[in-house]
């Protein structure tokens, strides 16, 4: 079963919007709740990514019996360091996100933290596609 | 412990959600970092916090949080409100920091 959600770049008014579509589906179809949880988590704040740094975004949810693989792919500047990026409180939010409680460089360690398998690639000035994968 | 029963004894003032109110409440956290309590908060735990704008019920509904408090005689923005009414997850007031309601509330749950 797929997915696919569109996420607006700078549009701080439906950040998680997405995730809450996304977790209500998932939540329908007698998903694991833990699993849910944890997906949830990662989602979110790829989610927030996109409307943080990017133009445009795109979230795929693949959903097969024993895994849920969740693409995020946008059209924005990219990330240089992806090693950095990954680093605990690095982050190139602007004084504006991080005066709303974002950019506080927790969101891609939340990520790694709440999947079972990670792939970020990214092309400066292109975008970034960022690959998770939760076994149930 | 229920939402509801928080009110009077902490002396704090429903702003919202009233229709969540009788949520079961596990425990709080505090923070004012989103990511923070995006990855450690818990289901049915309060959210103590000094933001006022709409992405703290996107997070509270996303993590199934039983209400939001707010300190310091903060207001939330309009589309907190919306949000949080819509979500059913009260957002509630106190004239008290952070610290104090935290202290308060501590208390109060550790007498259970």
């Amino acid at each position: 079963m797929n997915l696919e959600f569109q996420i607006e770049g700078g549009n701080f008014s439906r950040a998680g919007h997405a995730s809450s579509e996304i977790k209500k589906m998932l939540k329908q179809l007698g998903v694991d709740s833990r699993c849910i949880k944890n997906i949830v988590i990662a989602m979110y704040e790829a989610e927030v990514n996109v409307v943080a740094h990017a133009f445009e975004g795109l979230i795929q949810v693949h959903i097969e019996s024993d895994k849920i693989t969740t693409v995020i792919s946008d059209k924005g500047p990219g990330i240089a360091d992806v090693d950095l990026a990954m680093q605990e409180g690095y982050s190139t939010a602007s004084k504006k996100v991080r005066e709303m409680g974002f950019g506080a460089g927790m969101g891609l360690p939340n990520i790694k933290k709440n999947t079972d398998e990670l792939t970020i690639e990214s092309t400066v000035n292109k975008g970034t596609t960022v690959k998770m994968v939760n076994h149930f | 412990m229920k939402v509801s029963d928080l009110i009077e004894q902490l002396n704090l003032k429903v702003i919202s959600g009233e229709k969540g109110l009788d949520r079961e409440i596990s425990g709080a956290y505090v923070s004012d970092l989103l990511s923070d309590v995006m990855g450690n908060a818990k289901e049915e735990q309060l959210w103590i916090t000094l933001q006022v704008h709409q992405n703290v019920m996107a997070i509270a509904s996303l993590k199934d949080l039983a209400a939001v408090i707010l300190v310091k005689g903060l207001q939330p923005h309009k589309s907190t409100i919306e949000h949080s009414n819509e979500e059913q997850i009260p957002i509630l007031s106190t004239s008290d920091s952070t610290f104090d309601i935290s202290g308060k509330l501590y208390a109060l749950l550790k007498q259970q």
